[in-house]
């Protein structure tokens, strides 16, 4: 477990580190906290010639609220988003979900432009970032994009940034008044990652769901938006038996992944079962 | 025995502030001048023909100092022994080279090793050797392995059996059988003990360095017994014993997996003498998944015999254990004597009738992983018993208590024919159901359940051997040495102490509680004591720590050495005070005539004076020091009552563990704190089988749990605080009336667990059995192949 060689650059200002990126191409990765990509490179899957260490690079981290969107920056660790005042206060669901990943050193150094850059498909954050309709924005050698969750990311590992550009920024939208949010997860005994994970952003309206948002991680072999589930929500009166009803088609239309730990058929009822609780939780916190 | 003031103390471990403020020395800590970097190539096959190996690229790497194969070992290291020749089994002993010269068997099985200046340039150079592998057909499965065309990995050893070892009375059993099937029940149940990875926080490492000028060699590694390191080492490099120093300095927890004579070692050594360089190796946690020993891999078909009135007559088996690729050297005694002989348990079951092979495949070699074979006995015993009480519909706590030893039969000689020293299994059961409320608890799972959870209350009460053992006894069952335990305690001028034990703790406290029992034999302040362990060089020939035998026999030792000590004070007192020595009183640190306690003479005084020797009583030596060496005369059995209360989500079937009471009796108690610190962790790695742990292997033989991103080591959140308490019967035959509880916690909590699940299914209706680890979809399977509909209540 000891990595192949490297050589480390430390550049100071995004535009620097864009530069570096295009000088090596494939030979470069960037490094942020660390806790995806040192593992795999410790297990060689990985081996990188070239490290572009952007940790520090100033402007990058932090949290503010502007107007119906709430900003956060590429290397805000998972425990400052588990922590934050204004998120909990405006985007409940990103912080409930920064809290249930992995352990407390892993929340002190991942930050969530890695999670979202790794892509990893049993990751937490994708799931909140789709049911919230979140905006990735990248940097690269032409300028700055903005990407919509449900395009960024591709299959497992893969997103839609080019290896030259860079997350600065994710942006998820403030909480509306009659909605709710939750995310509910089973974590794999092992690794901790989402066996099966769920975000529900559910809208009341005279005790009917007016409109529900699911995003799904660690079934599949990408995070997805289980629609299905979500035009059975509609109108409905949220109970028990019909939340069961509309969360049964939360694996539809997905491949359902099976690993020692989990079948790909036991995902799948997982996913209707963490889905249904997540609905519940979330419909039960609409105000 | 005087209890005095420390033995029974809750005191705080002394080793601890240097383990957990980071100021510990480790192995690979180890930094000496001209330090040379080992890596050990290893297959990524399972089996395979090695046609060729290529080592010339890696040669010219940069900083690689020498590139050895198996070839260049042959002649020179002489294949790793087994040191337990279990007998009248037909036990096959294969060779099993160091380094693979034509045949690698497990994937990680060593083919080549690279000495490099650094470890990295050590790591790239291992990544350059080439090696064309002929692979050939794995079996991994210990069944498979012995079925007609299986894929054989030793040349003379027919069906890879590597013994078979039979137990009990066939005639006698088949009696029973027969009555039960016609007025009683028989139930027939397979069981499966996954294999377990031990997963000490420390991976192993070894340095090496041999001084060609003296011929001395000293090796720093990463051992739980540097005495039998040492013998082995010799018999394995041919270097004489006195010329062989072992030290084991701090040890990151071994749990079993740091008993073994590993390849290792033996390559490490044999690099530090070729190059003449001093060599440390450190095995990556990768590796030590693949190459330090596994655990447990049981397959048991076993039947119960018993009456309608719940009293078990018989009991009729076999076990496949699952040996791995070659002999570890503890390897065929695990199965054997440390299982089949606790088969019965707590139980007055008469007859037994019981066969276990030991089988090759192709797989990382099986050993001592914590609790060792009675873990796997208890398992068996204790689900069994439950079976019968659910077949008989009796409360499972009752059936024991039918069938417990009867206090009045101690010493008590069990089926298997070990002599039981002492027991009381009773009041250790009552205290637990007590503490728990069980009757509560039945109750409220006759409501049913709860929010879709349902309820479940496992027992299990357990015995187990421990302090092994008596030389002979264990020389008869094929162990190839002693297992008596040396100390000497040695008392300075300014009567500070050094204590030396033949064992070698390395995370179990006996720093603390050995120096508590000299302290109290010697009046000394604890503060005044040094335990030292784990150095041949300075410590007499022991045995090591395993088998919950330090204290048991490792203390008993010390205690009769600090005796002697204190004896020869008493002569020097008497002499000082101008008395009889019979009319010499020790307390406290102080001897002084019968009647006059305020003339004393202080230990402090007694030992310099021991030192100066100017006024010696005649006949008596100078200095203030004896050695004992205590060979039990019979092993203990510690024993005791857990109780699982979990609950099964019966819409995923996760188990949610509740609560936790474990009552164990393990003798006298030194330390209260570090016993309870032993439960825990005990309890922690025995609830992780039940629920989380299980090495996998493809078909292929990779291991697929191959990294803890996939093999579930337990963490704290998974466990609710444990409840735990004791009762306390003494051992009769041992000097410190303790027992052992190293091992205690795995050994109950499995089948506590197990039981608790099958318990709160069959309040459910359903009685699928259920394999461990009982993973959400087993329970979940079990639970939707019988469906109903939980109620919410
Ligand atoms: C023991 C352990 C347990 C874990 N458990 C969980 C869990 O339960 N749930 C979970 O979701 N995650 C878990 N993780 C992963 C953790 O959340 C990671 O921190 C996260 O996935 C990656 O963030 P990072 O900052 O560490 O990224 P890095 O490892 O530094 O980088 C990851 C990848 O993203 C790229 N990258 C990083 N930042 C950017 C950027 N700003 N722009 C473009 N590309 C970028 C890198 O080049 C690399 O390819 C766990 C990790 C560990 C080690």
């Amino acid at each position: 477990m000891i990595p192949a060689a490297f050589e480390y650059f430390s550049p100071q200002s995004v535009k620097e580190a864009i530069g570096l990126l295009e000088k090596h191409g494939d030979d470069a990765k960037i490094l942020a906290g660390g806790h995806s990509l040192l593992p795999i490179m410790k297990l060689r899957l990985a081996q990188p010639k070239v490290i572009v260490d952007i940790g520090r690079i100033s402007g990058l981290s932090g949290i503010k609220a502007d107007g119906q969107k709430v900003a956060i920056g590429a290397l805000t660790t998972h425990d400052a988003i588990e922590r934050d005042a204004v998120l909990k206060e405006k985007c409940p669901l990103l912080a409930e979900t920064a809290a249930v990943i992995g352990d407390m050193q892993v929340r002190n150094r991942g930050t969530i432009g890695g999670s979202a850059a790794h892509a990893d498909p049993a990751a937490d954050y994708p799931a909140a970032l789709l049911a919230l309709g979140a905006e990735i924005v990248a940097i690269g050698p032409k300028g700055t994009r903005t990407i919509p969750a449900g395009e960024f990311f591709v299959e497992m590992l893969t997103t839609a940034l080019k290896p030259t550009e860079i997350i600065t920024e994710l942006r998820v939208p403030v909480l509306a008044r009659g909605t709710g949010a939750a995310y509910q997860k089973h974590p794999h005994p092992a690794s901790g990652y989402a066996v099966v994970g769920v975000a529900a952003v559910v809208t009341m309206s005279g005790g009917k769901c007016q409109s529900a948002a699911i995003g799904v991680t660690g079934v599949a072999g990408k995070p997805y938006r289980a629609t299905a589930v979500e035009k059975a929500l509609i109108g409905q009166s949220l109970d028990e038996t019909t939340a069961a009803k509309a969360a049964a088609h939360a694996a539809e239309g997905v491949d359902p992944q099976g690993d020692l730990y989990a079948s790909g058929q036991f995902r799948a009822h997982l996913a209707s079962v963490y889905t249904k609780r997540a609905v519940l939780l979330a419909a039960s916190r609409a105000k | 025995m005087a209890v005095s003031k420390l033995f029974g103390a809750k005191i705080k471990r002394r080793e601890d502030p240097r383990l957990i403020t980071g100021r510990a020395t480790y192995t690979d800590d180890m930094q000496i001048s001209g330090l040379a970097y080992a890596e050990i190539v290893r297959s990524p096959h399972a089996h395979a023909r090695i046609k060729r190996i290529d080592v010339e690229a890696a040669r010219r790497q940069p900083g690689v100092v020498a590139v050895f194969t198996g070839k260049d070992l042959q002649g020179v290291i002489n294949p790793i022994p087994t040191a337990w020749l279990i007998p009248n089994a037909d036990l096959k002993t294969p060779p099993h080279p160091a380094l693979a010269v034509d045949t690698v068997r497990y994937v990680g099985d060593g083919v080549a090793v690279v000495v490099a200046e650094d470890r990295y340039a050590a790591r790239d150079a291992a990544a350059q050797v080439r090696v064309d592998y002929e692979i050939l057909p794995a079996v991994v499965d210990q069944q498979q392995a012995m079925a007609a065309g299986a894929p054989l990995l030793h040349a003379d050893v027919p069906n890879n059996q590597a013994f078979k070892w039979a137990l009990g009375n066939g005639e006698a059993t088949a009696a029973a059988f027969k009555e039960a099937a016609r007025d009683g029940v028989v139930i027939a149940q397979r069981f499966l003990n996954q294999r377990l990875i031990p997963n000490a926080m420390e991976t192993r490492s070894v340095v090496a360095r041999y001084n060609s000028g003296s011929g001395d060699l000293t090796v720093w590694y990463t051992t739980q017994n540097p005495h039998i390191a040492r013998f082995l080492m010799s018999v394995v490099t041919g270097l004489p014993e006195h010329k062989i120093r072992i030290v084991a300095p701090e040890v990151g927890g071994g749990f079993g997996s740091k008993i073994p004579f590993y390849a290792d070692e033996a390559i490490v050594v044999f690099c530090a003498r070729k190059t003449g360089r001093p060599v440390k190796w450190t095995e990556d946690r990768r590796e030590n998944y693949l190459t330090t020993i596994h655990g447990r891999d049981h397959i048991t078909d076993l039947e119960v015999a018993a009456r309608r009135d719940g009293t078990i007559t018989a009991l009729r088996g076999k076990t496949w254990a699952n040996l791995g690729a070659y002999l570890s050297t503890a390897g065929p005694g695990i199965p054997t004597i440390l299982h089949g002989l606790m088969l019965t348990g707590c139980y007055t079951i008469p007859n037994l009738d019981y066969v276990v092979y030991g089988v090759f495949t192709n797989t990382t070699p099986v050993d001592a992983y914590r609790g060792a074979g009675r873990p796997e006995a208890t398992y068996l015993i204790e689900r069994i018993v439950d079976l019968v009480a659910a077949k008989l519909t009796l409360d499972p706590a009752d059936v024991r208590r039918k069938n417990f030893i009867p206090p009045d039969k101690f010493p008590y000689t069990s089926a298997e024919g070990l002599a039981y020293d002492s027991g009381n299994y009773g009041p250790a059961l009552d205290k637990a159901l007590a503490a728990v409320d069980y009757r509560r608890l039945r109750e409220e799972q006759k409501r049913g359940p709860r929010n879709g959870k349902l309820l479940g209350i496992g027992l299990s009460t357990y015995v187990e051997i421990c302090g092994l053992g008596p030389s002979s006894v264990v020389g008869s069952t094929g162990f190839q040495g002693g297992l008596w335990e040396s100390a000497v305690v040695r008392l300075h001028p300014t009567a500070k102490a050094t204590v030396f034990t033949g064992t070698s703790p390395h995370g179990q406290g006996e720093e603390t509680t050995f120096a508590q029992v000299v302290a109290d034999e010697l009046g000394l302040p604890i503060d005044d004591i040094e335990v030292v362990h784990g150095d041949t060089a300075a410590v007499p020939m022991g045995w090591g720590t395993y088998g919950s035998r330090t204290t048991v026999v490792g203390g008993a030792a010390i205690v009769l050495a600090a005796r002697r000590v204190r004896e020869k004070a008493a002569k020097i007192a008497a002499h000082l005070l101008e008395a009889a020595e019979k009319d010499i009183v020790f307390d406290q640190g102080r001897f002084y005539v019968r009647g006059s306690p305020d003339k004393a003479k202080t230990i402090q005084e007694v030992t310099l004076q021991a030192y100066l020797a100017w006024n010696l009583p005649p006949g008596v030596e100078p200095a203030l020091e004896a050695s004992a060496f205590y060979d039990p005369t019979n092993f203990t059995f510690p024993f005791g009552s857990h109780v699982a209360v979990v609950e099964v989500d019966a819409e995923t079937g996760q188990v949610a563990l509740k609560r936790y009471v474990a009552i164990d009796d393990c003798g006298r108690v030194i330390n209260p704190l570090i016993v309870d610190g032993q439960v825990h962790g005990g309890l922690v790695q025995g609830i992780a089988q039940a629920l989380y742990e299980g090495a996998a292997y493809g078909r292929d033989g990779q291991l697929i749990t191959g990294t803890m991103a996939d093999y579930a080591v337990p963490k704290a959140h998974m466990f609710p605080t444990f409840e735990t308490g004791r009762t306390e019967t003494p051992s009769p035959h041992n000097p410190l009336g303790v027992k052992g509880v190293g091992e205690t916690g795995t050994i109950a909590s499995t089948p506590a667990v197990v039981n608790a699940v099958a318990d709160a299914l069959r309040s459910y209706g359903i009685t699928t059995h259920l394999d461990m680890p009982l993973t959400p979809e087993r329970a979940w399977n079990a639970i939707h192949g019988q469906r109903r509909e939980v109620k919410a209540r």
